[in-house]
């Protein structure tokens, strides 16, 4: 459903709360969840939070998503750091010298594990992050099959030099590509350093290497995080655009 | 984007709050997305008591003519205390 073209005649409540799922290691986790009211079915969507942390925006992003008719979930990769602010929790995130991808994984699956078994579930779950959470969506989209769509928002890191290679992230997401389980979208803003339009570039070329389905969007006058309202990178007219995107594109893969 | 700049300095001092002084054993820096100040990115150094983290703790962000600025100013008055054998 596209942005504002809902029937006024409708009900489109929502159930919107902080729960625990069982993550990475079995770890019991925090995870914000909204789910539309109604019997269903209704397909999926695991929200994979930015940098700046399981905050706000993001809870925000995922009533969104319920409003639009997906059960969503997004689970705080975070939650083992302790709780506090945000941006608190964040900078001891920094401090510990971030996450490891494989543990994302697990959370992200856990999440979708736990969309598929409601009552009110398709069977088909999405995945979508901005930042380091579109890094993160093609991660896990190219480790599990789990997912039937990946949005990668300007996700920054896919393409890596060797030298940024450590424990915590072994592998650059772009060689992963050939892993890759499910369509792509992916939107950029032409400004943005990380990714560089050049990076964007390599990525679309890998993805259309191995005969992946994908689809790019890039915006010119846009840099890193134009969706966010908050912040001065907010960009109206491309954000507008990109949310129509990212629900027609979930539309397709998960109806 | 997400910088992944950041850095820890372990130190000796106290800062001040408003419910007091507390000790603080580490500064945390980074230069990565901003949360208050209106710059996209931002310069955050947070002043963390180890003992008592959640609790205590002072944070600030700067954007990055400041936090030049703020060096400079900071190397002035260490440079100064040096030179006549302060330390």
């Amino acid at each position: 459903m596209a942005w504002n073209s809902f029937n006024t005649a409708g009900s489109d409540g929502m159930t919107a709360s902080v729960i625990t799922i069982p993550g990475a290691n079995g770890d019991q986790i925090h995870a914000y969840t909204a789910r539309p009211e109604g019997k269903g079915p209704f397909p999926g969507v695991v929200l994979v939070h930015h940098m700046p942390g399981w905050d706000e925006i993001y809870r925000e992003f995922t009533r969104r998503f319920a409003q639009h008719g997906y059960n969503a979930v997004c689970p705080d990769l975070y939650c083992r750091l302790g709780h506090g602010r945000p941006d608190e929790v964040t900078e001891k995130m920094r401090a510990a010298g971030g996450i490891a991808d494989q543990q994302v994984v697990d959370d992200c699956v856990a999440a979708a594990t736990f969309l598929k078994a409601l009552p009110t579930s398709s069977g088909k779950v999405g995945i979508i992050g901005t930042c380091s959470g579109g890094r993160h969506a093609m991660v896990v989209g190219s480790k599990s099959k789990e997912f039937s769509a990946i949005g990668d928002l300007w996700g920054g890191g896919v393409v890596m030099q060797t030298s940024d290679l450590n424990p915590k992230r072994p592998v650059a997401p772009i060689d992963m590509t050939k892993d890759v389980n499910a369509p792509v979208l992916g939107i950029f803003g032409n400004d943005d350093k990380s990714p560089t339009p050049e990076q964007v570039n390599q990525h679309e070329a890998e993805l259309k290497k191995h005969g992946k389905t994908y689809e790019f969007h890039r915006y010119d006058g846009a840099g890193h995080g134009f969706f966010y309202y908050h912040r001065p990178a907010y960009r109206a007219e491309a954000a507008t655009d990109g949310w129509e995107k990212v629900f027609a594109f979930f539309a397709k893969h998960l109806s | 984007m997400c910088t992944n700049i950041a850095t820890n300095v372990l130190l000796t001092g106290s800062a001040r709050m408003a419910t007091g002084w507390t000790k603080i054993g580490e500064a945390r820096m980074s230069f990565d997305h901003a949360t208050h100040i209106w710059v996209d990115h931002a310069l955050r150094i947070n002043f963390v008591d180890l003992s008592d983290e959640s609790a205590s703790h002072v944070a600030v962000e700067l954007d990055l003519v400041s936090g030049r600025a703020l060096l400079r100013g900071l190397a002035e008055v260490l440079d100064a205390a040096e030179a006549t054998d302060l330390g």
